[in-house]
């Protein structure tokens, strides 16, 4: 075994120095994490904070591992799972339908211009009340106060990145005899690719929001529901557990759209 | 040589709130078939404007352009149009790159397909068939381009200063070996440059633009007495020198 000492090549090197970088970063990352929970535990445990308002992770675990005993829980976490996905999908074909045919008129996307700023930087939250309203207190409310959230900015955003495709290659299009319905779907659709799975990942955190409120003005299940009804009854346990596991399903749908991101770059050699 | 295009007095303006700028005044000219012929002009004076209005993408405030078929008959010649940059799309492989002409005119016919896989082969693309354009040389994407545009099978090639995106030693053997692939495919071709060099070298006739508005200036035949068609053969013929102080005056002298 003599070449075990050797001297590592640059290049080895490098990819060493490489790995041992994203090491590091993880390591800090679950340091940081379980740093956050012992002092949080141990803050509770001595006293220093009153653990009925400020819960502690071993009370989080048991309300949460009594809430899934309960059966309740999971259903919670399943309605409102449905809701955001049902509304995110909505919003992105709802939003990729209007983008559309708002490239296609440019006199249409003119007129509608000052209307969709105004509808996106409106708070939807103040639509909610409205909602409840006119469909009710049912699953159809909150998909729409989901969809009521992204679904302004994601038009824009669609519309915005379709202008930027650069118009020379629309331009061929037209000297290879094209039509605007080519240069949609064989330049514009294609080069905005990269476009719509940002806005998706931004949209998805927009869904769970809207979500989220329209549960809370409006619903019997769900974990916005969870969370006001824990804060009238006193129980911040359940209230605190309801927050760490949206954290959770933040995190999931914010992986699983960069997932799909990723697999669509290997597909398409992005 | 029968004229398969002739410009007649065209003259175009771009329009503003502040008024009208003309771009064009007055342009008339021929295009043999199987001719090349480069057109010259100081820039911003109107060229690609020219180039377009002859592919058909702007229509001519006025001027007619006439077409005199070989057979007779009046159709428009078909023309291919190469602009500056070869626009490959990166998220298509080069053969669907190539065949972006053929698709857009629902013409993915056998025929057609075996005439792509055919100058695919020519031009030493077959083996970056499956590849994207940007694993090819700046050469290889101006002949993928090449071949995209005449899947076509246009009679007529326009070419907008193609060539303007290449670092200098790479555009000497690309804008050489594009304009031989052209002339051995037997097609007819209009270049724009602002290289008087390359027009020297490329062209049969060169066609001198006067600044905005556009007016043709002169007209001048190119005959060089070549060894081979290497691009410095070219510009080593002995007529060289004096093709490019005549151009070289005319694009200068101000009336």
């Amino acid at each position: 075994m003599k070449t075990e000492r050797r001297t590592l090549t640059r290049q080895e090197e490098f990819v060493r120095q490489h790995r041992r970088h994203h090491y590091l970063i993880a390591a800090w990352r679950i340091l940081l994490f379980v740093l956050f929970l012992a002092l949080w535990e141990i803050s509770a445990d001595t006293g220093r904070i009153d653990s009925f308002f400020f819960s502690s992770p071993s009370r989080v675990v048991l309300c949460l591992a009594e809430q899934i005993r309960t059966n309740s829980m999971l259903f919670h976490i399943g309605i409102t799972l449905y809701e955001t996905i049902v509304s995110f999908l909505l919003v992105f074909l709802c939003s990729l339908a209007a983008a559309t045919v708002l490239w296609y008129s440019p006199k249409l996307s003119e007129i509608l211009e000052p209307y969709l700023v105004v509808l996106n930087s409106l708070p939807k939250s103040a639509l909610a009340p409205l909602f409840i309203v006119w469909l009710g207190t049912g699953t159809r409310t909150i998909i729409v106060a989901g969809m009521s959230v992204a679904i302004f900015g994601s038009v824009i955003s669609f519309f915005t990145g379709f202008q930027q495709v650069d118009g020379e290659k629309v331009t061929l299009i037209y000297t290879l005899g094209g039509h605007r319905r080519d240069a949609f779907f064989k330049v514009i659709l294609p080069g905005s690719v990269p476009i719509l799975l940002s806005t998706a990942k931004v949209n998805i955190g927009l869904a769970l929001v809207g979500v989220i409120i329209g549960e809370f003005l409006a619903a019997r299940r769900g974990l916005g529901y969870l969370i006001i009804y824990g804060s009238q009854v006193f129980r911040l346990d359940m209230v605190i557990t309801s927050i760490i596991v949206l954290c959770v399903i933040a995190l999931l749908f914010y992986k699983s759209i960069q997932f799909i991101e990723h697999q669509i770059k290997i597909r398409f050699k992005m | 040589m029968p004229n398969i295009l002739e410009l007649k007095n065209i003259s175009y303006s771009y329009h503003n709130l502040h008024g009208e700028t003309q771009a064009l005044r007055n342009i008339s000219f021929g295009v043999g078939e199987g001719e090349f012929v480069a057109i010259v002009g100081p820039s911003g004076c109107g060229k690609t404007t020219l180039l377009s209005i002859i592919a058909g993408l702007l229509a001519p405030e006025q001027g007619t352009i006439l077409v005199n078929n070989p057979d007779g008959s009046l159709r428009y010649p078909k023309i291919g149009y190469m602009l500056q940059r070869d626009h490959l799309f990166e998220w298509r492989t080069v053969y669907r790159n190539v065949t972006l002409g053929l698709e857009i005119h629902r013409q993915l016919t056998p025929d057609r397909l075996q005439k792509v896989d055919r100058l695919l082969e020519e031009y030493g693309l077959d083996k970056f068939r499956d590849k994207r354009p940007s694993e090819l040389s700046g050469g290889m994407k101006q002949r993928a381009a090449l071949i995209r545009t005449l899947a076509l099978e246009p009679q007529l090639l326009l070419l907008d200063e193609p060539f303007s995106a290449l670092d200098y030693q790479t555009r000497l053997m690309v804008s050489a070996d594009i304009c031989h692939l052209i002339r051995e495919a037997g097609k007819t071709m209009i270049i724009i440059t602002h290289d008087l060099a390359e027009a020297i070298s490329l062209a049969d006739r060169i066609i001198v633009l006067s600044g905005r508005p556009a007016t043709v200036r002169t007209e001048m035949p190119v005959r060089l007495t070549l060894k081979d068609d290497s691009p410095l053969a070219a510009r080593n013929a002995p007529e060289f020198q004096d093709y490019f102080t005549r151009l070289w005056e005319d694009l200068t002298h101000e009336d």
